[in-house]
């Protein structure tokens, strides 16, 4: 009798998505329903979707989940967890949606020691309004709203924010993965399970960042993209364990 | 019942509280600090989940995850905090949660300043954020009344899953009045709808996005058919003396109280005069205007706002009779000489 070694994730709709070709949302989406299956937490996680690409989330997964308004994300996921924290909760949100419209929510949920799990995709672009700048935007990077490339002088610096969130005494794990290689993508799989059992233990708030490709909006290759974040990207936004 | 002493602020929030209301999140702002040091006190004592968000915008959006697992969750402010609240209450609307939002109004635009006024009965009649939504919007005019709105308030959000607001304004939330607070057992509503985990059921999902084409004007059809419903069922109003009354006073809320001592005080004179004052603002109480509707009718409309709602007695007559107005804001309220004066030179 042969082992079933690989098989289509029973917490990921089996359907098509909308994202661009050599995009990273639908890798970690993937690694978030195999990691739901492996923990057989399906009937009890609640995950929130954001505004952003990946807004329509909860159509490629299989289990309850919300939305949110753009930055909101983790107001909503307090009051759940607060409400059922028999129920696994985590957030899944982009780079403007978790670091700039809610920069507030995520600095006081993170604050406050939510025992949550925050998957935070940081691709240093806008993707679904058409690739204006974000906060972790690059300096120098071409983007719709920073036509000369972003400008430390007029638009600031690369914002990292896990960094900042890392010096609160709320916050129990922080890890910064990158999606360029197999073995990265392995490692990301790790850190977000690892943000899922910390919340299973009540350990506190644990957020991943994973610097994930848009080839779209970066005007790259697929290829080409997966050796900016090693090249480029990850020199900025150093990779490994935060906190 | 023993009656005890309590301002309109404790009342909403006890009132909440005997209507099963286990979740609150809030954000200072006077004036109506009282019902969240309430729920600050009250709900941990009491099972429930209390949160001092980090912002109006944060409270409303932790009221959408908490209604989204069905239980009964509010919060409150006052004008400049409920004007950062739409963003969240429009959601509420789109995904179809029941929520309540306590509104203890104070003097605008801007920060204006924290005296009571009734500015905001556009903001909340009208939706307030952004898409073609309503709320239910109840208007009490005394701490008993306060307290027994909430009652309804809670009943209806979860009846017809929409944000109802309790539209109050400083005096009502400050001032100290003796009430029963009594007990009343609440209709637990079925919510198959709840995110609880997909135990034994296909997922759910709250959302109020709807990209399909067609998708997003089904949605809000359904949501106008709720609301034509609503309109029909639920107006509320308190008459007086409407029988034969020739000039009819128009008032709600705190204006009301002073409006009712005046019509008290003219009617002993042997002046035909009458009072509506609505109690449900959305919907309108249309048809008592309908029914009283003589060709001599006048009708005076009497706010601490510069004629918001006045627009609402107008579409309710419809042009067949005159409407008057009165009106200060800003912390000005028109007084009972002020009110008599109006009224006399409408004879």
């Amino acid at each position: 009798m042969m082992k079933k070694i690989f098989a289509h994730p029973e917490s990921l709709r089996d359907t098509s998505t909308h994202y661009c070709p050599g995009c990273g949302h639908g890798t970690v989406h993937r690694l978030i329903a195999e990691i739901i299956d492996e923990l057989a937490i399906r009937e009890k996680v609640i995950g929130v979707a954001p505004v952003g690409c990946a807004v329509i989330a909860y159509d490629y997964w299989k289990f309850d989940c919300s939305e949110a308004a753009h930055g909101r994300a983790l107001a909503v996921a307090t009051a759940i967890k607060r409400v059922r924290p028999q129920n696994i909760v985590f957030t899944y949100q982009g780079d403007g949606d978790l670091a700039a419209i809610g920069g507030n929510e995520t600095i006081h949920a993170a604050n406050r020691g939510e025992n949550l799990t925050v998957v935070f995709i940081n691709n240093a672009i806008y993707g679904m309004t058409g690739g204006q700048m974000a906060p972790t935007t690059l300096i120098g990077q071409k983007s719709a709203t920073t036509p000369l490339g972003r400008n430390a002088q007029l638009q600031g610096y690369p914002l990292k924010i896990s960094e900042m969130l890392a010096l609160l005494p709320g916050v129990k794990y922080i890890e910064r993965t990158s999606l360029d290689s197999v073995p990265n993508i392995i490692k990301t799989k790790a850190a977000i399970k690892q943000a899922f059992l910390n919340q299973i233990e009540n350990k506190g708030f644990s957020l991943v960042e994973v610097l994930s490709p848009c080839p779209t909006y970066w005007a790259m290759s697929p290829q080409d993209s997966l050796k900016w974040i090693k090249e480029v990207m990850s020199k900025e936004f150093p990779l490994g364990r935060i906190k | 019942m023993k009656k005890i002493l309590m301002s309109g602020n404790e009342a909403i929030a006890e009132g909440a509280l005997q209507a099963g209301c286990t979740f609150y999140a809030g954000y200072p702002i006077t004036p109506q600090n009282e019902i969240i040091a309430y729920f600050a006190k009250a709900l941990p004592e009491r099972g429930g989940v209390f949160i001092q968000a980090e912002s109006e915008l944060a409270a409303i959006n932790m009221v959408f995850g908490a209604s989204s697992t069905g239980v009964r969750a509010m919060t409150s402010s006052s004008s400049p905090g409920v004007s950062l609240k739409q963003e969240g209450i429009s959601y509420i609307a789109g995904a179809e949660l029941p929520a309540v939002i306590v509104n203890i109004m104070r003097g605008g635009p801007g920060l204006g300043n924290i005296w009571p006024a009734q500015s905001d009965y556009f903001q909340s009649t009208r939706g307030g954020g952004h898409g073609d939504y309503r709320c239910i919007v109840i208007a009490p005019y005394c701490v008993q009344e306060a307290y027994d709105s909430m009652f309804t308030a809670f009943d209806l959000a979860d009846k017809y899953r929409m944000p109802v607001i309790i539209l109050g304004d400083g005096m009502l939330g400050q001032v100290m009045e003796p009430i029963i607070p009594y007990r009343k057992s609440h209709v637990a509503y079925r919510k198959p709808w709840a995110l609880t985990g997909c135990k034994g059921r296909e997922p759910n999902i709250a959302k109020s996005f709807f990209m399909v084409e067609g998708d997003l004007e089904k949605a809000n059809l359904k949501l106008q058919k709720k609301y034509q419903m609503i309109q029909q069922k639920e107006e509320n109003f308190e008459g007086l003396f409407l029988d034969d009354a020739k000039i009819i006073l128009v008032a709600y809320g705190t204006m009301a109280r002073i409006v009712k001592s005046v019509v008290n005080k003219l009617r002993k004179d042997g002046l035909k005069i009458g009072l509506i004052r609505p109690i449900t603002l959305w919907p309108f109480p249309n048809k008592v205007f309908n029914k009283h509707l003589k060709p001599k009718t006048k009708f005076l409309t009497i706010e601490m706002s510069y004629g918001q709602m006045l627009e609402d007695v107008k579409l309710a007559v419809n042009g067949k009779v005159p409407v008057e107005f009165l009106g200060r804001s800003g912390g000005g309220v028109s007084t009972e000489e002020e009110i008599i004066k109006k009224i006399k030179s409408m004879k």
